[in-house]
């Protein structure tokens, strides 16, 4: 049995090694997906669908092209990809707000600015520590707050640790967003500003939907065709990095990382432990910072800045 | 005269003095049907648009639609509490009042749920909860909760009203349309006064007494857990169970208390609710604020004395006058010092102070719902950053107003037509204790 194990953790450890090549050479996780589908050229169909690329991009290709990246079944899509545990981790130290990440995930996902699923808050922890800057997606908890309460079971947990939202069974009560201590969800309180026809499934989250609840999904459709998030690899400084746990790698695209080494070595912490949601979503401490705080407001209209008011929106949060 | 014939004469007598509506009835009538025509074109238009047309946004995700489900939900228990209990532990002088307070019930939780559907984002979706009901929602809960206890408060009013059907099938002297006549003889359900007939209606009405209490405890709890479930400042409290059903019972208790006044001024019924009425509902009204304020008082101090960062931000919300002191000394100083003060002292206690009180209460009571809901949500854990600066904050829309005078306009709708067919005093049982009375007096 222990042999077992050790060489199934070998394996594992051989399997990592071999995609963290991958991944360093520019193709990333899962990149065999890509190939294969190019090689299905004998089931053409003659018959034209449209499919959204991962760049957010609509094309017209073959049906039997698109089969094997079509939309996974209902049944695969609320168990997840087999074998994974994703995660996230985002280094506070190197994150600027340059907002790229935000505008990257908007594009992907044709969301109207300030409907944001990513959202990049100026933090200061008490009046003695210095602010920094801090990108939020959806911490895809591993006991959502907001899974528990749905009454129709609309969002739900996957095996692989992602938090989906199903937009066509949504009945819109919003319970989720109130119980979500984060607020990472956002409603669609009208038709959505920018139309999209694209083959809905909640892997994408595309199109949303008048009504309905949506939030950051993990990408896990980027995944299934070889790609990272569009928050992973717009960001300039590859502060944001994501993985799979099981695998032990977490990558931004241009370096990858031992999970487990990388939390332990830079002290890594999820965001109010205390909560009890045990997110998926690891901090770096913003330890050695690269870029003054300042620099983040370079990004920021001039006339919204005031928000930021480190003094009135800040302190008065956790040091009154 | 037989039993009989006394009941009959106590039914032309009661039921004349509010058969034919005044002028003023019907000018309130067109009104409120004018009112709800506005609240359904704002119906349609929410449902046309999509929730845009509301104040709600990403951060206060629920507004005044929420409030209105609690205080409708919260006035139902007029019905359940108050007849439920004075009907098992037989209180004699209930008798005038308990069909005004069933009628609440029964309509008010007809209407408070509307509201709860039309705070939902996708209204044709509803039956999801049927087919893909999770039981782990408190809104679940929440859905057989409020169905079942529909259901036990139209059974138990209707119970409370066959011996009434029966009487008015009898009777010989008042005019009624024949298609009327129909519906009553149906609904009587060959009730004829037998005694084996009456020992069941009493036991039955006993049992639905003794089932409405617990129901009604439950339906709150499960409302008030749909907040203390999830982790959120100024939710996230034990108490909030117990402390909705105590707010629940004394607003249906003020509401009463003003529905007997209306009742009594518009139809009346001087002669059958009287000041000893007022004086007994209002004491129990003092007993209830004293209670609320009780519970009041242990919550934000519990919470305050703690001094946890992010729950100590909501109450700094409730304190501050720039922000909602005004509402919460109000609601939640005013709305009961005020009718404890007007109930409680003995010189001031008169009919129309207490209703008065009463008033004050109700106002308050929803004025506290909305303290309950909107602060909380306007307090995220994370800084208010990053958004359109609208979503920051909550401000009800016109839209969100029309359909809230909608649903009171539904409310005195309801009334007006439900006693069109339901005497509004039990006419079998007055006469029963005039009888009980005289042969009381005839013996001394």
């Amino acid at each position: 049995m222990k042999s077992k194990k050790k060489k199934k953790e070998k394996e594992s450890r051989r399997d990592f090694l071999k995609k963290s090549i991958q991944l360093t050479a520019g193709t990333v996780l899962g990149g065999g997906a890509i190939a294969s589908c190019t090689n299905l050229e004998a089931g053409e169909s003659g018959e034209k669908i449209k499919v959204l690329s991962p760049d957010g991009k609509l094309m017209e290709v073959d049906r039997g092209h698109a089969l094997c990246c079509e939309t996974p079944s209902s049944a695969e899509v609320r168990k997840g990809i087999p074998g994974r545990s994703f995660v996230m981790v985002i280094d506070l130290s190197k994150c600027r707000n340059a907002r790229q990440c935000v505008f990257a995930c908007n594009k992907m996902h044709f969301l109207p600015p300030g409907h944001d699923w990513i959202k990049v808050f100026l933090m200061q922890d008490s009046e003695d520590l210095s602010p920094y800057w801090m990108p939020k997606p959806c911490f895809q908890c591993g006991t959502p707050a907001c899974v528990n309460v749905c009454p129709v079971g609309a969002t739900f947990k996957r095996e692989d640790g992602i938090v989906l939202i199903d937009n066509e069974r949504c009945i819109g009560c919003k319970f989720c967003m109130a119980a979500c201590p984060y607020s990472s969800r956002v409603f669609n309180w009208e038709e959505p500003e920018i139309k999209v026809e694209a083959n809905y499934s909640p892997e994408s989250g595309v199109p949303q939907r008048m009504g309905t609840v949506g939030k950051c999904d993990f990408c896990p459709d980027s995944f299934r065709t070889g790609t990272l998030p569009d928050c992973v690899t717009a960001c300039p400084n590859g502060v944001i990095l994501y993985g799979d746990k099981n695998e032990d790698v977490v990558t931004n695209g241009v370096e990858s990382f031992r999970f487990s080494e990388l939390v332990k070595n830079k002290a890594a912490y999820r965001f109010m432990e205390e909560l009890g949601t045990r997110p998926n979503v690891f901090y770096l401490p913003p330890v050695d910072r690269m870029f003054p705080v300042e620099e983040g407001f370079e990004n920021i209209p001039e006339d919204e800045r005031k928000v930021y008011d480190v003094k009135r929106a800040h302190l008065k949060k956790f040091d009154i | 005269m037989s039993n009989q014939e006394i009941a009959q004469k106590k039914l032309v007598e009661i039921i004349s003095l509010y058969q034919k509506p005044s002028l003023f009835t019907k000018i309130f009538f067109v009104f409120l049907l004018l009112v709800v025509l506005l609240a359904v074109y704002c119906v349609i238009l929410q449902l046309i648009k999509g929730q845009v047309v509301t104040g709600m946004r990403d951060y206060v995700v629920w507004g005044i639609y929420d409030v209105n489900f609690i205080f409708f939900i919260g006035i139902s228990y007029a019905g359940a509490m108050i007849s439920g209990i004075l009907h098992l532990l037989n209180v004699e002088w209930r008798k005038p009042i308990i069909r005004i307070a069933e009628m609440i019930t029964v309509i008010s939780v007809i209407i408070g749920p509307a509201y709860i559907l039309l705070s939902m984002g996708r209204l044709d979706r509803i039956f999801n909860i049927f087919i893909h009901g999770r039981i782990q929602s408190p809104i679940v809960w929440d859905v057989i909760a409020i169905v079942t206890y529909l259901g036990c408060s139209i059974i138990f009013l209707y119970l409370a009203l066959i011996r009434d059907y029966a009487l008015i099938r009898d009777n010989t002297v008042l005019k009624i349309p024949r298609w009327q006549k129909y519906f009553y003889r149906k609904l009587a359900a060959t009730y004829m006064e037998l005694p084996e007939q009456k020992k069941l209606l009493g036991k039955a009405l006993t049992i639905m007494s003794a089932l409405i209490i617990p129901l009604a405890v439950i339906v709150h709890s499960v409302l008030a857990w749909i907040f203390g479930m999830t982790i959120r400042p100024g939710w996230h409290s034990t108490i909030f169970a117990p402390y909705f059903v105590v707010a629940a019972v004394y607003s249906g208790t003020a509401v009463l208390i003003i529905g007997m006044w209306v009742f009594r001024k518009y139809y009346h019924l001087q002669e059958y609710i009287t000041e000893k009425h007022f004086k007994y509902v209002g004491t129990i009204l003092l007993v209830l604020a004293a209670l609320y304020a009780y519970f009041t008082f242990s919550e934000y101090l519990t919470v305050w004395y703690g001094s946890e960062s992010w729950e100590l931000e909501v109450i700094h919300k409730l304190f501050d006058f720039n922000s909602y002191a005004y509402l919460f000394f109000f609601a939640a100083v005013g709305g009961v010092l005020i009718p404890i003060i007007l109930t409680g002292i003995p010189f001031l206690r008169t009919i129309n102070t207490i209703t008065i009180g009463s008033m004050v209460a109700v106002i308050g009571m929803w004025v506290k719902r909305y303290l309950i809901i909107i602060p909380t949500l306007e307090t995220p854990l994370l800084p208010l950053q990053d958004l359109r600066p609208e979503y920051a904050d909550y401000h009800a829309t016109w839209v969100e107003w029309s359909i809230t005078a909608g649903g009171f306009a539904v409310f005195f709708l309801f009334f007006i037509i439900f006693i069109k067919f339901m005497p509004i005093i039990p006419v079998a049982d007055i006469a029963e204790s005039h009888v009980k009375k005289d042969f009381i007096s005839e013996k001394l």
